[in-house]
């Protein structure tokens, strides 16, 4: 008897389950349905319904979309994801999760979204990611939200924090807990804890933050605000200042690299080149040569492709440079002017032989990826990319000074500087050595084209860029000193940085070129000039 | 003796004869005129345009010519030197003797050719969008007025779905399109509410390459916590870097849209375009648009250039619009003389590639429609919002003081490019 009753209510339970399940796919397919139909406004209610429904299989959907990885498959209307690029992708079930056979891109109709749909799925992902196993996406959604400030991911950042272990995140997500209160309507006290919290971030956000909260609040909330708002705004504008330090030394280094090699030319011969600048596009394009070796020949080395440049680069430029310096320089040694109307001509002339070669257009030199992104120090952002030029450029310069100092050719080079007749009487083989000097200098210039192809346009005018810069350099820091090079370049880099901002880049450089005349006019010689009894 | 005059006589008429021939067949082409950049900075975008200009050539020629006559390019360098675009201009009118050039990009190079093109009376289409406040009687523009580019962009940023921006930052290349479209836009979105501290206006030289302190002002102007939108009139290749330090500050789309408006698919080809994916651009063509216009002409392009990867761009189509549009023109006056085809021009009506028909308006603009396309990661656009018609080019903007009682038209009875309606008469040249 008690086993029928059992089954009486037993069996209909079982059902409602499995009508329950069914309907939960169904809601969950239908749901997936809306994502792929109607228009952008209508996409956005489907992505907000989807994050809402607490599906498992929302977030992982919703990233697919958002990373334009969510097609339909037009042979059976299936929503699937794919992974891959171009002519086979490989592609799961939206819904289920299992694999659902390869396609290629052509044959698939991507879901699109806009710029607005991208927000849209951020805040939403925001609440979904909080619980997220690892700890680099719960830090994101914590940040995401932290700027969403929506009132409603007030619950799921509470269960957030109480189940996260990891101290840092755990302070994200107090400060975006800290936002979302200050965008609800809590209570006075509770706002300003809040403010506190908000302006111990202390970055461009959270000003941002305070901002509203000021544009919206009245009493002692806003004069909280208010108050937090100036302490942020001062310590921004310290981190700021440290900020235009790090862009000056940036920019110095660039200037550094590509003014070295005329600091030695002009320093131990006396030789105006002009075409120097072109030793470095020479460099440049050396790199686009390895790059395309590599990429049909070897496309497991182009990460190190930068690398493998740099002694080509030398020996390109350097050979180049030992050329001009044998059948041009060598006549003119004594006349400045014809020397400097030769080597314009020169210029002239390597300029449009790359052109002939390797076409007017600019040439694509791509960044190794450990040369791209960045990371944060405080509140300064650091690109990888000019750190390796930085820290590339203070070793170039270390080895030259080793050289200069340490080695039997830097021991020549500096005597043929101080004093050529004498230097001469004492055996020292001084065409040679200007031969040398000059193939030195011309090689630093075209290490200076390898680091300059990341950051700037390869293309037979690149030179002409910076063969100005590198002349201020080398007059403003003394000629023929390597350290006046390196304390110039750094020091026009700073001032040209800080110039920027109030300025513009354009009245910026004219700055410059105006303070570099000023001075030479009091110091001829430039910060650190050569004293000895030749130097004319 | 008699021998040896009479061959010399026989090749003395032979040389006559060979001379009559090559100067008959010389007389039997039509040269046509290209002013491009092939080398410099500009060279990135203006090369390409070069290479349409040749194929529609070839194959108007392949069609039977113009008028029984061949058609023959003139292709010169002027270098992205801007005094050079006059010297070469005026080297194709009086030298060549072209009967039209196709050229120029920057408004600049345009505003040097300006004074050759009226002294020796020649004819001009020009292909990109421009600033506006200009309507001359020898040149056609061909490229977006800021009515049918710059204005409907802001629109549409200001919209919800463009992210309902309330910050501006208005970023261009230091001379007279991005200066002067800057003007007009500042003073629209004035009009429009916005105020002065939401607005920043930022100016830089050609080629500039050091956009790491721009782009970290960009940042902090955007983290005011209103919406922030860049809009780009950079021009040439310094938008490589510029995209590349974006790229590298992580400053997405979603965040910090950039809407440009020098910027279309040959820019982007040099480009790793994954971390610029929704960043926006206006033109009035995208080489993603289907039509069967459009595919027709990028088959015949890639054929042409024998490179299936070349891609195609709005200013490519600026020039085929205006190429039929000339060639229209002659047929109806029946010469390739400049002062009957300038005339011939107007009202005449040619199919553009995205599915409309584009028509030449009194004051030597042309109707468009209006694309605002977001960046693909494989370099193309993905049209996001669009007019419904075609919009009619405006040469003076009526949001400006100084040119909103202006008007141009070259027809009679006005036949002025700027005539000011509410005094009623002609400022400028006219006739």
């Amino acid at each position: 008897m008690s086993q029928q009753r059992l089954l009486a209510w037993l069996l209909p339970a079982i059902a409602a389950i499995c009508l329950a399940g069914t309907a939960l796919a169904a809601d969950l397919a239908t749901l997936v349905t809306n994502l792929t139909t109607g228009g952008y406004s209508e996409r956005g209610d489907a992505i907000e319904a989807l994050a809402a429904s607490g599906e498992a299989r929302a977030a992982p959907i919703l990233q697919a979309l958002s990373a334009g990885q969510l097609y339909v498959r037009p042979s059976d209307k299936l929503v699937v994801i794919g992974k891959g690029e171009g002519k086979s992708i490989e592609l799961s079930d939206a819904i289920t999760g299992k694999p659902a056979g390869t396609a290629s891109e052509d044959d698939l109709e991507r879901v699109k979204i806009n710029n607005r749909l991208r927000g849209t799925i951020e805040a939403a992902m925001g609440s979904l990611t909080l619980m997220s196993p690892d700890p680099s996406v719960r830090r994101s959604a914590a940040n995401s939200l932290f700027t969403r400030r929506d009132a409603s991911s007030l619950e799921s950042l509470d269960k957030a924090l109480a189940a996260e272990k990891d101290p840092g995140i755990k302070r994200v997500m107090e400060q975006a807990r800290a936002a979302v209160v200050l965008a609800s309507d809590a209570p006075d006290a509770q706002k300003i804890a809040a403010i506190a919290i908000v302006r111990d971030r202390a970055d461009a956000d959270s000003l941002g933050v305070l901002q509203t909260v000021i544009a919206s609040a009245s009493g002692p909330v806003k004069e909280a605000a208010t108050a937090a708002a100036s302490s942020v705004r001062q310590s921004l504008k310290a981190w700021e200042a440290a900020q235009n330090v790090w862009y000056g030394i940036s920019l110095g280094s660039v200037l550094l690299l590509a003014a070295i090699g005329l600091a030695i030319t002009f320093g131990t011969m006396g030789v105006i080149n002009m075409a120097h600048g072109e030793m470095v596009m020479l460099g440049a394009y050396t790199t686009f040569v390895v790059q395309q070796v590599l990429r049909s020949a070897a496309p497991g080395l182009m990460e190190a492709s930068v690398v493998i440049a740099l002694p080509l680069a030398f020996l390109v430029s350097g050979v180049v440079g030992v050329v001009i310096e044998r059948t041009i320089i060598r006549f003119l040694y004594g006349r400045a002017l014809d020397t400097l109307l030769a080597t314009w001509g020169l210029s002239l002339v390597l300029q449009q032989a790359v052109r002939s070669l390797f076409g007017p257009t600019n040439r694509e030199v791509s960044s190794p990826s450990w040369m791209s992104g960045s990371f944060h120090v405080g509140q300064i952002d650091v690109t990888y990319g000019r750190l390796w030029i930085v820290i590339f450029a203070l070793i170039v310069f270390a080895l030259l000074m080793l050289l200069l100092r340490r080695t039997p050719l830097g021991l020549y080079m500096r005597a043929v500087t101080q004093n050529r007749p004498m230097a001469s009487a004492m055996g020292i083989r001084t065409p040679r050595v200007d031969a040398l000097t000059f193939g030195l200098g011309s090689g630093i210039a075209g290490l200076a084209g390898v680091a300059l192809s990341q950051i700037d346009n390869v293309s037979p005018n690149l030179g002409q860029g910076y063969i100005v810069d590198s002349f201020m350099v080398v007059v403003f820091g003394g000629v023929g000193n390597l350290f006046g090079t390196l304390v110039g370049a750094t020091a026009l880099g700073i001032v040209n940085k800080f110039l920027e901002p109030y300025a513009g880049a354009v009245l910026g450089k004219i700055l410059v070129l105006v303070f570099i005349i000023l001075f030479i006019q009091r110091r001829p010689r430039g910060l650190f000039a050569l004293k000895g009894r030749a130097v004319e | 003796m008699k021998l040896g005059s009479m061959i010399r006589t026989g090749l003395v008429a032979a040389g006559l004869v060979t001379a009559a021939a090559t100067g008959a067949s010389a007389q039997e082409t039509i040269k046509v005129g290209i002013l491009h950049s092939l080398s410099g900075t500009m060279a990135i975008s203006e090369t390409t345009l070069k290479d349409v200009m040749l194929m529609l050539i070839d194959q108007q020629n392949k069609k039977g010519g113009l008028l029984g006559k061949k058609l023959e390019a003139v292709v010169v360098d002027p270098a992205s030197n801007w005094p050079l675009f006059a010297e070469k201009a005026r080297e194709l009118l009086q030298k060549d003797k072209v009967a039209a050039v196709f050229g120029c990009w920057t408004s600049v190079s345009r505003k040097s050719v300006l004074p050759v093109f009226e002294e020796l009376n020649g004819l001009l289409f020009y292909p990109v969008q421009y600033e506006g406040q200009e309507s001359q009687k020898n040149v056609f523009y061909t490229g977006a007025a800021p009515n049918q580019q710059a204005i409907p962009a802001v629109d549409y940023l200001m919209s919800k779905d463009g992210g309902e921006v309330k910050r501006w930052v208005l970023a261009g290349t230091d001379y007279v399109y991005p200066r002067t479209t800057n003007k007009i836009l500042e003073a629209y979105l004035k009009q429009k509410g916005v105020k002065q501290e939401d607005i920043m206006i930022n100016y830089t030289p050609f080629g500039h390459s050091d956009w790491q302190s721009i782009v970290a002002d960009i940042k902090k102007f955007g983290s005011a916590g209103k919406k922030t939108a860049v809009v780009s009139t950079i021009n040439g290749d310094a938008n490589v870097p510029f995209y590349k330090e974006l790229g590298n500050q992580g400053i997405k789309a979603k965040d910090i849209p950039v809407v440009a408006f020098s910027v279309g698919e040959e820019e982007l080809a040099g480009i790793d375009t994954k971390p610029l994916v929704g960043h926006l651009a206006a033109w009035n063509y995208f080489e993603s648009i289907k039509t069967p216009a459009n595919e027709a002409f990028i088959k015949e392009w890639h054929d042409f250039t024998k490179n299936p990867k070349r891609t195609t761009n709005d200013p490519m189509e600026a020039h085929y619009i205006g190429f039929n549009m000339w060639v229209e023109a002659v047929k109806k006056a029946g010469s390739t003389e400049p002062s009957k085809v300038i005339p011939a021009l107007i009202g005449v009506k040619v199919p553009n590639l995205t599915g409309g028909i584009s028509e030449m308006l009194p004051d030597h603009h042309i109707t468009k429609p209006v694309f605002i396309g977001e960046i693909e990661a494989n370099g193309q656009f993905d049209v996001v919002w669009k007019t419904k018609d075609l919009v009619p080019g405006v040469a003076w903007s009526p949001i400006l003081d100084d040119s909103k009682n202006l008007i141009a038209d070259w027809t009679p009875p006005i036949s002025c490019g700027n005539y000011d309606k509410v005094a009623k008469k002609c400022i400028g040249s006219g006739k």
